[in-house]
């Protein structure tokens, strides 16, 4: 085989590891927070993927007829317990909060023509579907997993499966079986060396490490960052610095949210994404967060890219048996963790 | 008379009722905190003195009247709301967050006031460090890598960051050397100067009556004696809660 | 006796056995078909019931465990014209090896690794067999050849529907056979936590791994079964999504109890069908929308209803009444020999335990003698459960030698530790509350059984069972609760829950019994009692080690006392001494300037 060839998979690999090492990077966080092994993240970037494709083909997305359904739901529970508590004050903050970007959302594309909608600004369908998708993160939080917030880690895992079937179902719902690709932020490509990179390849890659960065300053320079961190370290201490652990749940499904969401936007000028594709991409995601143990961000993040390089060499070389060989990448890398950790199971003493 | 008293007391809990499913481990518990006031509840191991806080603090249900700065606190009214009230617990386990800073560990005190808008963290921040001038030296190393006496000292100082109106103290010289216990103290006193409120629960009863007030004895979950901390201090009741009377009577 | 023991439950369970018996004389096709498939699945949800509802554990993987037996006999039998029971046992093989090797794997992991290891075997398994030419890639494999059972062929739905319903029948009466036994017990422990577990001499990792191999099992032959009825095998059924239903089905139908798996099988299949029905015809387009109607009802079950269906079903049937045997007719088991009184039972010397740079103990010695109560006291967070978990062999400790009856402990597992003679209680109540206290207490005589779990599953092991239920009702009796024998132990009130932890070590047959705060939340009149009952079992030679808050208690039984302050030994002395001594009233009242 030839450079050129060895080069343009690597280039494969790493553009498909950027985003897997964003989803990684997603589910180390929510799984520190949360304690909830985070399957559903991959239908975030179907979702995005997805709401992307249907407002480019000038439809109303049913993603945000589900955003307003949640946001409708969550307002009635909330609201409700306001009213019993007789505490008024917070009915608009709960409407607002809740529903308020939902409605909003549906009111503005539902008020555009079909053309007009399909011929808006790239960035703008892109900021709309964030806006649709983002706030799914945290309307998913309060109802599916913070009444059952103290569960074991087994308890939540099962309703994070649950929940990715059920979103899975939805999909189809929305957006019916058929794939969709999305137009490329840009088109062309560049010349770099003997390889001819795709503009988009660049958007991934320059996108992913921006996200990386704003990442890091967030969790490094920002209180709310800080609030996250202090959360997954240690939870009662959290809550005696005025720290809720429903904030923080909400806050971190947000960000696996926009994650999620913005991988799909990225990669879905690259490959047809149907309403199922989430799960394997966010798979494969996981895959890395596994090899960081679900505790470290480099790690997971290495991790990752090595699982989309993997991918790529071994789509070459064996396509037929490329996941399977991708997925098989965790049975090492469990045996290597399970010879070496002295694991005594936590207990409370 | 109850009007005349109010204004200056800072909580009032009557009957206080905690249970641990069908067990009972506080029962019918009474203290009362005037502003500016040292109180201490000492009493053996397992007496429930850090079920007590943890009560009040609202991280378990609890049955009886809670008057905190004149307002009623029921069971309801979560952790993350008493802490916007100015209610502050330094837990017995300190509860750090060991993978930050010094400097993050306090910030993260200030939290709550940050979120409602108040941005004096740096000032306080400044005011901790005079009081702690240890953690000042410290303000980058992880909090994980300090030693016992430091820990405590960051989990009093991050609590005072949120400038709170009562500080409960956990068993505060829990695991210290006797000179630590000395300094941790001294700053328990000084810290009465500057207007707060202290409940401190201590097994350590002498250290606690010296620099208390008034005091309540915690046994088996009810409050077996009460007085100035200076009676107290001399009661020999006080050496039987902890020692036992011996003999055969068991 | 008739009467007595034929309640409503029997009378139903006779029903539907007859139903099932007789259903295929005049059931349609279609109905045949759907029971067909409710035994299939019903068989891998029953497998699940054991991981999931009894073990604490959980797979998303079986699918590709029923396609393992599937495609195994479906290649052998097609390819290599094996017979289907020579390939029903190479397929059983073949699953226990993958299950031995992911759990071998996964399960020394914290909890959510096996999981995710499920998720990926699964997934991998699903595109090997879509993707590999002599498995017929997507397209499948038929020729399948039927069944014969004493040369009838099983050639239809109908003359099948036998076979299943009897394998599935017969798996549930094993598994219920399985979890009624010392084995049963020790599985049902593993959701409380190993540390208690192990401290009791199971091993853990063991009991983790075998139900995993036998939810494995169960899968593997569903399948062989799914390939000799349809007679044709493609990778579909096989799926992660497939997996993921199966689960599904546990869960809705009651993950805690065998016939969940069978109702929420019922239930998920017929379900399926009315809504891939309806549901296209709803929304105008045609897909599986039934994940989104079933993905709700979990989270509804899991947030409501963690028990699932199968509770409120047997709501409405009142159960038979407890078998209360007559438990202490059988033959007692064999004890150890007692040493005689004044023996040195437990030698602790210099032991240190650091955590990290914390130093939890320092230097520390102590010894126990046969007979006599040493108490171990000292301020809150002085390391008095760290010495505890350093001798039980829970923690060991970081320096330092502990002997045990002369045999260095260094080393041994908790397990191994209590297989010696030494046995303890905790100071956070470790029992199983939903389990009878007569099973909690049992579960103390672990060691003291040696029949297995093929054994337990035949019920030949009931001569044993016998013996160890009547040593803990032996026990029971002995710490004065016979009237709570059957009553759940999470019933009782917390001071005697901590009695019934007594009884749990006593049936051990210790010679050494450690105890944790075993006074804590007991009335003055129980705390007599305790005493009189630790009075007792010193004048009979134990030797007991106690960690305890209540002076009075502790002055009043202990035949020696140590202090510890700050993980170090401050005193050691009779009882009248340490209350004299000044260092010890310091340590506990603090110093005076």
């Amino acid at each position: 085989m030839d450079l050129q060839i060895l080069l343009l998979l690597g280039q494969d690999g790493l553009t498909n590891g950027a985003i897997y090492a964003l989803l990684a990077l997603a589910l180390v966080l929510v799984f520190a927070v949360t304690r909830v092994i985070f399957l559903p993240q991959g239908e975030f970037v179907a979702y995005g993927a997805l709401t992307l494709a249907a407002l480019q083909a000038g439809k109303l997305p049913g993603t945000v007829w589900l955003a307003v359904g949640l946001g409708v739901a969550v307002v009635l529970i909330d609201g409700g317990l306001a009213l019993k508590s007789g505490n008024l004050k917070r009915l608009p903050r709960i409407i607002l909060g809740n529903l308020g970007l939902p409605l909003v959302l549906l009111g503005l594309i539902s008020g555009l023509e079909a053309e007009a909608l399909s011929a808006l600004a790239l960035p703008l369908q892109i900021l709309l579907t964030l806006g649709i998708v983002v706030p799914l993160g945290p309307l998913l939080y309060r109802l599916v997993f913070q009444p059952i917030a103290s569960a074991t880690p087994l308890v939540l895992l099962i309703v994070a499966v649950a929940l990715h079937m059920t979103l899975i179902g939805l999909g189809l719902v929305f957006f019916g079986a058929e794939g969709f690709r999305t137009q490329p932020f840009s088109d062309g490509a560049v010349e770099i060396g003997p390889l001819l990179v795709q503009h988009q390849t660049l958007w991934i890659l320059f996108a992913s490490v921006a996200l990386i960065a704003l990442l890091y300053v967030l969790f490094e320079r920002t209180i709310y960052g800080k609030a996250l961190r202090a959360t997954a370290l240690n939870r009662t201490g959290a809550r005696l610095m005025g720290i809720s652990t429903t904030m923080a749940g909400k806050l971190s499904m947000g960000l696996a949210a926009f994650i999620g969401a913005l991988s799909g936007v990225l990669v879905s000028p690259m490959t047809t994404l149907y309403y199922d594709s989430g799960f394997l991409i966010g798979l494969k995601g996981f895959v890395g967060a596994i090899i960081g143990g679900l505790a470290s961000y480099p790690v997971a993040a290495l991790g990752a890219v090595l699982v989309g390089l993997l991918e790529s060499y071994s789509s070459f070389y064996a396509s037929a048996f490329k996941e399977v060989i991708v997925f098989t990448l965790i049975i090492p890398v469990l045996l290597w963790r399970s010879l070496t950790s002295h694991h005594v199971e936590e207990e409370e003493e | 008379m109850n009007a005349a008293h109010e204004p200056k007391t800072v909580l009032e809990v009557s009957d206080l009722c905690v249970a641990y499913g069908k067990v009972e481990a506080l029962h019918k518990v009474s203290l009362r905190i005037r502003a500016g006031e040292i109180v201490t509840v000492i009493g053996p191991n397992g007496a429930g003195k850090t079920t007590l806080l943890s009560a009040l603090m609202g991280l378990l249900p609890y049955r009886g009247d809670v008057a905190y700065v004149g307002r009623e606190l029921d069971a309801h009214v979560e952790v993350e709301e008493r802490v916007g009230q100015g209610l502050t617990l330094v837990p017995e386990k300190r509860e750090l967050f060991g993978e930050m800073s010094v400097e993050d560990n306090l910030l993260l005190g200030a939290f709550h006031r940050y979120r409602s808008g108040e941005r004096d963290h740096a000032q306080t921040m400044e005011e901790v460090f005079t009081l702690f001038p240890r953690l000042k030296e410290r303000r980058t190393q992880a909090a994980g890598t300090l030693s016992g006496g430091e820990r405590q000292m960051l989990a009093m100082g991050r609590a005072l960051m949120a400038k709170p109106k009562l500080l409960m103290l956990d068993e505060p010289s829990l695991g210290l050397a006797p000179l630590i216990i000395k300094e941790i103290f001294r700053i328990v006193a000084e810290l009465k100067q500057t207007g707060v409120s202290i409940l401190l629960v201590e097994q350590n009863a002498r250290a606690a009556l010296q620099v208390a007030d008034y005091g309540y004895v915690l046994e088996t979950g009810e409050v077996s004696l009460e007085g100035p901390s200076r009676e107290l201090a001399d009661d020999p009741r006080v050496i039987e809660t902890y020692l036992g009377l011996g003999g055969k009577k068991a | 006796m008739m009467p007595k023991t034929f309640a409503p439950a029997h009378a139903i369970l006779a029903v539907f056995l007859l139903f099932l018996a007789g259903g295929p004389l005049w059931l349609p096709e279609f109905h045949i078909t759907l029971l067909n498939y409710i035994g299939l699945y019903g068989l891998v949800a029953l497998g699940l019931v054991l991981l999931t509802g009894v073990g604490g554990l959980t797979s998303f993987g079986q699918a590709a465990f029923v396609g393992l037996g599937a495609y195994t006999t479906a290649y052998l039998t097609t390819a290599h014209g094996l017979s289907p029971w020579l390939t029903l046992v190479i397929g059983l093989g073949l699953t226990l090896v993958f299950a031995l090797f992911l759990g071998f794997i996964t399960l020394r992991l914290s909890g959510h690794f096996l999981p995710l290891g499920t998720i990926a075997w699964g997934i991998s398994l699903y595109f090997l067999f879509g993707n590999l030419e002599w498995l017929g890639g997507h397209t499948g494999m038929t020729g399948i050849p039927a069944v014969a059972i004493f040369g009838l062929e099983l050639k239809d739905g109908r003359s099948f529907f036998y076979l299943i319903w009897l394998v599935l029948l017969g798996a549930m009466l094993t598994t219920r056979n399985l979890l009624d036994s010392r084995e049963g017990r020790a599985i049902r422990a593993l959701k409380g936590g190993s540390v208690m577990a192990e401290a009791m001499g199971v091993n853990t990792a063991r009991s983790k791994i075998l139900i995993f191999t036998v939810a494995a099992l169960y899968a593997c032959v569903s399948g062989w079964l799914y390939a000799h009825l349809q007679r044709f095998v493609n990778p579909t059924p096989f799926s992660i999504n497939q997996g993921v239903e199966f689960l599904f089905m546990a869960v809705i139908g009651g993950v805690g109890h065998v016939w969940g798996a069978v109702v929420g099988a019922g239930l998920i299949t017929v379900l399926k069908q009315w809504l891939q029905d309806f549901l296209p015809e709803l929304l105008g387009q045609s897909g599986n929308f039934e994940v989104i109607v079933f993905g709700l009802m979990m989270i509804f079950v899991l947030h409501r209803a963690r028990n699932g269906l199968w509770p409120a079903i047997a709501r409405f049937v009142p159960a038979p009444p407890q078998e209360r045997h007559a438990v202490t007719t059988a033959e007692p088991l064999p004890r150890r020999q007692l040493p005689a009184a004044g023996t040195v039972l437990l030698q602790a010397e210099g032991v240190t335990k650091r955590f990290g740079g914390l130093v939890a103990n320092k230097d520390m010695a102590l010894t126990v003698k046969a007979g006599e109560v040493m108490a171990l006291i000292g301020p809150n967070g002085a390391g008095k459960s760290t010495m505890f978990n350093c001798i039980s062999g829970v923690n060991p400790p970081t320096d330092g030698h502990i002997s045990f009856l002369g045999q260095p402990v260094a080393g041994l597992e908790a397990r191994q530790v209590a297989r010696l003679g030494m046995s303890r209680t905790f100071q956070h109540v470790r029992l199983l509350s939903s389990m009878t206290v007569l099973e909690n207490v049992a579960i103390g005589a672990h060691l003291r059984g040696q029949k297995n779990y093929l054994a337990a599953g035949l019920r030949l092991e009931r001569q044993e069972e016998a013996r160890l239920l009547a040593e803990a009702a032996r026990q029971i009796e002995r710490v004065g609760l016979a009237e709570h024998m059957f009553d759940a132990a999470g019933s009782l009130a917390l001071g005697k829950q901590r009695i019934v932890e007594i009884a749990r070590a006593l049936a051990a047959d210790p010679c050494l019994l450690l105890l944790d705060e075993p006074a804590a939340g007991l009335r003055y009149l129980e705390k007599q009692a305790l005493a009189e009952l630790l009075g007792r079992l010193r004048s009979e030679g134990m030797g007991i080690l106690l960690v305890e808050h209540d002076m009075d208690f502790v002055m009043g039984l202990a035949d020696r006392v140590v202090v510890m302050e700050f993980g170090e030994k401050l005193a050691e002395g009779l009882p009248e001494e340490i209350q004299k001594n000044p260092a010890v009233l310091e340590a506990y009242l603090g110093g005076v300037e």
